[in-house]
């Protein structure tokens, strides 16, 4: 029952026929046709329903026959048609919420959620000068999401991606035994500079508008864990 | 020792059971010995098992099934809600959902005013018994 306008004009059309119960609807064949003023289209075309032309079919292109027949019948492989998506991000989780982290050297600490990431890695910081989480990268599944958000919209996290949290590449070095373990070991533990300035850019507006709810910054500061008398599967986060 | 609650037209009673656990309904009718026919402001009225009833001290005047309007204004005209809500039944209730829908958030506050107070206490009580052994 399309008219032709241009399709984006089109608003999804609700059901003219209420279901009684799933499966039933009110109203018969005979009063859904009169319902859907099928008889007003029909009029209006002379005695019957309105026709688009069929497109006359195009001529298929002339195959020629192969040159070469395999020997074996060989199975083609099965089309894959997935595409990779990061992971489903849980519907808690929107940037600006605190998450409290369930595994790793920061368990336990409550840290404010950023973006996700394209791997499906969720950014996250602490801030650093308030729980000492840098910007670093957790898995959505070893988080619980709070229901408290802070306000994020002074944080521009436009070029974190995975590859600023990438391993960094060594260069190969092959002279020197003797040498090779003293003098590289020392180089590599050292933060760069510019990952530093990143923290802190990204820190100082998220610290601002931290500090404008009260209690906030201390919570971030705080672990959290399980008390006594604390039931998890009824706790409200 | 003897009964002070009794099931009676108008007894208003907190369900301990089932789908409208938590809510107050009244008892319109008594239908046989072990069930009765319970209404409310929100629900449609049916029968009810007493073992599901937990019988309060507040009681409402109505005739045996009222019609629904009635019965809003014989609930409004006894002021059942602030009844309820007053007496310290009603309020431990108040707490009790208070407490279980805290944000963790809420609840490091209130750990928070807790030590406060805890350490307000203390120092009034320093001073007092300083002032008794002085």
């Amino acid at each position: 029952m399309q008219k032709t306008m241009a399709p984006k004009d089109r608003k999804p059309h609700v059901s003219r026929n209420p279901d009684l119960i799933r499966g039933v609807g009110k109203y018969s064949r005979s009063k859904m046709y009169h319902k859907r003023g099928l008889w007003a289209i029909k009029a209006k075309n002379g005695g019957t329903f309105p026709k688009h032309e069929k497109k006359a079919a195009e001529a298929a292109p002339a195959e020629k026959p192969p040159k070469f027949y395999p020997a074996d019948d060989v199975k083609k492989p099965l089309v894959n048609k997935r595409k990779a998506r990061p992971t489903k991000l849980r519907a808690s989780i929107t940037p600006g919420t605190v998450l409290i982290i369930l595994a790793g050297r920061f368990k336990g600490k409550r840290v404010v959620f950023l973006k996700q990431l394209t791997s499906g890695l969720l950014l996250v910081t602490g801030p650093f000068k308030i729980n000492g989480v840098p910007l670093r990268r957790v898995n959505q599944s070893y988080v619980i999401a709070t229901s408290t958000k802070v306000d994020i919209s002074g944080v521009n996290v436009e070029k974190f991606d995975d590859k600023y949290f990438g391993k960094k590449v060594e260069k190969k070095k092959k002279k020197g035994e003797g040498e090779f373990f003293e003098a590289e070991k020392e180089e590599k533990n050292t933060l760069p500079q510019d990952k530093k300035d990143d923290q802190k850019t990204v820190d100082a507006a998220l610290i601002a508008s931290i500090e404008a709810v009260p209690d906030l910054k201390s919570y971030l500061g705080a672990r959290f864990s399980l008390k006594a008398g604390m039931k998890p599967h009824e706790l409200v986060f | 020792m003897p009964f002070k609650r009794y099931v009676e037209i108008g007894r208003i009673a907190l369900v301990n059971y089932g789908k409208d656990y938590g809510k107050l309904v009244v008892i319109v009718d008594v239908i046989d010995q072990n069930r009765a026919l319970v209404d409310a402001p929100d629900m449609v009225r049916g029968q009810m098992n007493f073992k599901r009833l937990t019988l309060t001290d507040i009681k409402i005047d109505i005739k045996r099934v009222p019609n629904k309007k009635t019965l809003v204004a014989a609930l409004e005209a006894a002021d059942v809600k602030n009844k309820w809500e007053s007496s310290s039944w009603g309020r431990k209730l108040i707490v009790q959902k208070k407490r279980a829908s805290l944000n963790d958030f809420d609840r490091f506050k209130i750990m928070l005013a807790k030590i406060k107070k805890a350490g307000v206490v203390r120092q009034e009580l320093a001073k007092l018994k300083k002032e008794t052994t002085g």
